[in-house]
């Protein structure tokens, strides 16, 4: 559908502008040898707004030979051939309509006199159908910057959208609040202790938002990660967090996207330990056989408590995360048995940037 | 010092982390008119030390093992000055709602705690407002209800919503029947109607409330009368709005 015809507004302003141009060529074909004005006004404004609509159909053509990607012969062709067709008919139609009017007789010998400008609106018709070829490259390259315009507007929407979203996963604001309040009770009991506290909070959100910008790290990165914020929650929650970890050596250099196995722990954290009087175990096992990483993140909770309603948020963007980058060969699951909680990840095995 | 001032305040500290605990501890110490009745890292803990003890001022945790601090006070009543201590902001207006005398954001300094303070003292002077019944006002009415607390003397009840048989009214009290146990809790039975999922739940009597999935046929019994019967083989009557009630409940799930 041609846009014009979707925009009353535009649509009238276009046809105004033919007015002037039926004028003009009204103006061409009276004179002393010519015809009468009323004959020509009669004869003239009636095609020209036929043709003005016709001209429409230009849209078509242009959209199908984009001015940047065709070639000057096919552009020619083309457009020429158009404008030859239709400016034929539509003089035919003029000369039609002239041998109706000659049925009253105060139009005789219209025809004849007509004859002799035949060439002229020819001529005319093939111009103003260039004329429209060109509005239409106007119309559409403006068309053209507009959604170009829309699509980087949108680009940037979708990547600061992005990196809110990693951000917020990064960091969970209730841990900053509890581990700043351990802090502040550390400084009159144990100054020591606090200023360590804040050694260990600081050097984890350095790594965190050096690590959360990169697309691919170490899995001996995200180690070093997921021990420094134990370390901190074991601050707080002393006895009652222990961690046990068995992974293999080989699997340290295997490229992992950022912040995977953090997440991981900390929802062991608030959604298990945090939840038992006498705490529990966080066991974190990463195994590699036939090229395929297998993590599993396993602790302790109480069955009793209520669902965490968060959880399957989390999940869900570390599920959207290993989608987007591995596709169906990875694979995230989760299981509850007993007092027992458990996710495992499967993964291929990549390592620095080579396939494996 | 005024003769008001003389009676000692005694104060339970409720926090599941050790140096939350220990920062309270320190801000209190500094107030002789405040003694520290107890410690309590865990809801239970706290309901038996609040039963046994009945403390004037509680600082309550919000996020803790085994009850929340809503269901503690659910557990305990809501008759005595309480400042809830957390890192969480989203449960303020819920705190409000039942009069708690103060919010404590963690981390928190000296001055605002000592603000609570004065918030506490004030509201034991004057009269405590009357106790809100908790279970229905509290709870927001987005989150389905998933486990009714219940407590009998010092020991505490945790009934998950799926083991709930039935709950029969007994005057001011209902009885919650799960697992072959009946628990009783001091709530009226439309109140828990009212918390319940209506989609698993139904009102089958004026004195009962029964857990659809637990129900396995319905006979009548005589004339213009039913019961159903569970998987246990308990029989309950059936009014005859209840009777409608399930009647309707049974021809939307069969349409599904």
């Amino acid at each position: 559908m041609h846009p014009l015809l979707t925009r009353p507004r535009q649509l009238g302003l276009y046809l105004l502008a033919w007015f002037p141009l039926a004028g003009i060529l009204v103006f061409l074909l009276t004179g002393p040898a010519g015809l009468k004005w009323g004959e020509a006004t009669a004869l003239i404004v009636a095609p020209c707004l036929a043709y003005a609509f016709v001209c429409l159909a230009a849209w078509y053509p242009c959209r199908a030979t984009p001015l940047e990607k065709s070639g000057f012969i096919k552009l020619l062709l083309t457009h020429l051939t158009a404008a030859v067709l239709l400016s034929t008919l539509w003089v035919r139609l003029i000369e039609e309509l002239a041998i109706g009017f000659m049925r009253w007789p105060r139009f005789a010998g219209l025809e004849q006199r007509l004859e002799r400008f035949i060439p002229l609106l020819w001529v005319t018709g093939i111009l103003l159908y260039v004329l429209s070829v060109t509005f239409h490259y106007v119309l559409l390259a403006e068309q053209a910057s507009r959604e170009a315009q829309e699509r980087a507007l949108q680009a940037r929407v979708l990547a600061r959208d992005a990196e809110l979203k990693a951000l917020r996963a990064q960091v969970n604001p209730h841990f900053l609040f509890n581990c700043l309040h351990s802090v502040s009770a550390l400084t009159s009991s144990d100054a020591g202790k606090a200023r360590e506290m804040c050694i260990l909070l600081a050097d984890f959100l350095r790594t965190t938002l050096r690590l959360g910008g990169k697309e691919t790290i170490t899995l001996e990165e995200e180690l070093a990660l997921v021990r420094g914020y134990l370390a901190i929650e074991k601050v707080r929650f002393g006895a009652r967090l222990h961690m046990e970890e068995e992974v293999q050596k080989q699997t340290m250099e295997t490229l992992i996207p950022p912040l995977l196995l953090q997440p991981l722990v900390e929802n062991a954290i608030r959604h298990g330990i945090a939840n038992l009087p006498e705490g529990g175990v966080i066991r974190l096992s990463v195994q590699e056989k036939a090229r395929v990483v297998s993590i599993v993140v396993e602790n302790s909770f109480d069955p009793e408590s209520p669902a965490p309603l968060k959880t399957g948020l989390g999940l869900d963007n570390i599920r959207q995360r290993l989608d987007t980058r591995y596709g169906p060969e990875a694979s995230i699951s989760v299981k509850a048995e007993g007092n027992r909680f458990q996710v495992s990840l499967r993964l291929p095995a990549q390592q620095n940037g080579v396939v494996a | 010092m005024s003769g008001a001032m003389d009676k000692k305040i005694r104060a339970v500290i409720v926090d599941d982390e050790e140096l939350a605990r220990q920062m309270l501890r320190e801000f209190l110490s500094a107030h002789q008119e405040i003694e520290i009745a107890a410690e309590c890292a865990n809801g239970f803990e706290a309901v038996k030390a609040v039963t046994e003890l009945k403390p004037d001022l509680i600082f309550l945790d919000i996020q803790m093992p085994k009850l929340d601090g809503f269901e503690v006070l659910e557990l305990i009543g809501t008759d005595r000055a309480v400042v809830f201590v957390t890192a969480y902001d989203e449960y303020a207006i819920r705190a409000f709602d039942i009069h708690a005398v103060d919010y404590l954001l963690k981390p928190f300094g000296a001055e605002r705690f000592e603000t609570a303070l004065q918030r506490a003292r004030q509201r034991l002077g004057g009269k405590l407002p009357p106790p809100t019944e908790l279970s229905s006002s509290a709870r927001p009415a987005s989150q389905p209800l998933e486990r009714i607390v219940v407590r009998d003397g010092t020991r505490v009840f945790i009934i998950p919503i799926a083991k709930l048989d039935y709950a029969e009214a007994q005057d001011d009290y209902v009885a919650l029947v799960s697992e072959g146990k009946k628990h009783l809790k001091q709530q009226t039975i439309s109140s828990l109607e009212g918390i319940l999922d209506p989609s698993r739940f139904l009102r089958i009597h004026r004195s009962y409330i029964v857990n659809l999935e637990k129900v396995t046929k319905v006979e009548p019994y005589s004339k213009d009368n039913y019961m159903v019967v569970l998987s246990n083989g308990t029989q309950l009557p059936v009014s005859r709005s209840g009777y409608a009630r399930l009647r309707d409940f049974l021809d939307q799930t069969r349409a599904k």
